[in-house]
């Protein structure tokens, strides 16, 4: 076997960081790993298997608390952040969660990002990865008269899942009525939270802002529920895979475009026309002339997964792109894959070779998600 | 006779044939096996170097080949159930028989209370 093997660590080396939640992984019994600066759960006893097929099924508790909580606030906050992002925060109703992008003076995606308005204020969650940079560009992007203020001392849980709304509804009476992408304050337990109906696994389910030391107590009230199952990041992974949801640094980074990505849904015709974010006059080009690349879904033939970085040509044996996510998706039961390639290829069904291992494996264009998403799209909250 | 090797594979040898697999130890650390690539018979395999690729739902690794030989069979039950890797490692999980060329080899090899104490000392 290769040294590739993941090792339980005893203690976190020291540049690791821990989530609130880091003793109750222990005492799970979650496989430990570094990812993006903190140790954290890849899989818990049941393995990564069950756990994704379990959130399917029933639903499943994540700890998502290394992404940064980030509050935004000053004078018309909404018209600032939207000279970053591509988001129309101007038609941004009060509770209501919008996906966006940071990008940079190429269009490139410096990160993607949940905005959620809060009235007075702007709530950003941004991926663990980018926090530092993100900061830091927020901090020196946004005029001085905007608070850049990351909330350190908050957790961030995650319930996915099609029992997510009646396991919640038990400990927050009507919580089941919340529609999509709005947020509200709540009680759990006599703690008070803020609860976000959103994910990214393409299941119905909730986001759980709550303070730090609050947390494991939260925890442990879900995972008392009889549906409700710990599930670790190897889940979280295959779970958005299947959903055709983007991982940042592989399906998109500084220089893939939000147009590349089939990112183009989170930009609304006024701010398609108008511009007025980085990169504007590009993406509006590129979306008119259509892009040379696109990222695209695919399907190996067989069982063998392609991972991240395979080579993708078309049938004369021409590299026409690269894998940027892949492995096995257990609600699809075979191997899944997303990756860029020429726009001529893009087409659901084209016949593609992946380079797996010096050897060429068949595949083909597959339509995303390959899982149907089961947002919840009722609601009255 | 079962040998061990530090890269937490297994052989069971019968004069100058060895099954090779993976140990306990190694399929609960990759979690559920999904695919399994395992040689063809007649190849020629090297000590050291790369004989079969096993596959877990997060990440592929390589299965070196434990001793220098000439596969007599590759295990064909594991391309329809992988998961008999993680069911039963040491049993019908097996990935490949081979016929030894450098019986010397397995001298360099760990016995079960060997291979014991060095997964112990690693962790």
């Amino acid at each position: 076997m290769t040294t590739a093997l993941p090792q339980d660590s005893v203690s976190p080396p020291d540049e690791l960081r821990t989530t609130p939640l880091h003793a109750l992984h222990r005492e799970l019994g979650g496989r430990l790993v570094p990812f993006a600066g903190y140790e954290m759960p890849v899989q818990y006893p049941a393995g990564i298997l069950k756990e994704h097929l379990h959130t399917r099924a029933q639903a499943g508790l994540f700890d998502v608390s290394h992404m940064g909580q980030v509050r935004l606030s000053g004078p018309d906050v909404r018209a600032a952040l939207e000279r970053l992002v591509p988001g129309d925060l101007q038609a941004l109703g009060e509770r209501r969660v919008r996906y966006t992008l940071l990008l940079n003076e190429q269009g490139g995606i410096r990160d993607d990002l949940m905005v959620t308005n809060g009235g007075d204020h702007l709530f950003l969650v941004i991926n663990a990865g980018c926090k530092r940079d993100d900061i830091a560009h927020l901090r020196a992007a946004l005029p001085s008269s905007i608070s850049v203020e990351p909330l350190e001392d908050l957790a961030l849980l995650a319930l996915q899942g099609p029992a997510a709304a009646l396991v919640l509804g038990r400990h927050i009476p009507g919580i089941a009525a919340l529609r999509f992408m709005t947020v509200t304050d709540a009680v759990i337990g006599g703690i008070a939270v803020a609860v976000t109906r959103s994910g990214y696994t393409g299941e119905d389910g909730f986001e759980i802002s709550v303070a730090a030391d609050h947390a494991e107590a939260i925890a442990r009230l879900l995972l008392a529920e009889p549906e409700v199952a710990p599930i670790g990041l190897g889940a979280r992974d295959s779970l958005r895979l299947e959903a055709g949801l983007c991982l940042y640094g592989h399906d998109i980074d500084e220089t893939t475009t939000p147009v590349e990505a089939g990112l183009t849904w989170t930009i609304s015709a006024r701010r398609r026309a108008a511009g007025g974010f980085p990169g504007d006059a590009l993406i509006q080009r590129q979306w008119a002339e259509g892009p040379e690349r696109v990222r695209v879904g695919l399907r190996p033939v067989g069982r063998a997964p392609a991972r991240d970085g395979t080579e993708i040509q078309d049938p004369a044996g021409q590299r026409v792109g690269i894998v940027t996510s892949g492995g096995f998706g257990p609600t699809v039961n075979g191997p899944v894959a997303m990756g860029y390639v020429a726009a001529a290829q893009a087409t659901p069904d084209t016949a593609l070779t992946l380079i797996v291992r010096g050897k060429p494996l068949a595949a083909t264009v597959a339509k995303l998600p390959f899982v149907p998403a089961r947002f919840f799209r009722g609601g009255t909250l | 006779m079962k040998k061990y090797t530090k890269d937490h594979e297994w052989l069971r040898v019968d004069g100058d044939v060895a099954v090779v697999g993976i140990t306990d130890f190694a399929q609960q650390q990759l979690g559920d096996v999904v695919f399994v690539e395992v040689p063809e018979a007649g190849r020629v395999l090297e000590a050291g170097k790369e004989a079969a690729v096993v596959e877990s739902v997060k990440a592929a690794s390589e299965v070196f080949a434990p001793v220098s030989g000439v596969v007599i069979e590759g295990n064909a039950a594991l391309s329809d159930d992988p998961a008999l890797v993680n069911r039963d490692p040491e049993g019908e999980g097996w990935f490949f028989t081979v016929r030894l060329s450098a019986p010397a080899e397995l001298d360099g090899l760990m016995d079960e209370a060997g291979y014991q104490s060095f997964v112990e000392a690693q962790h």
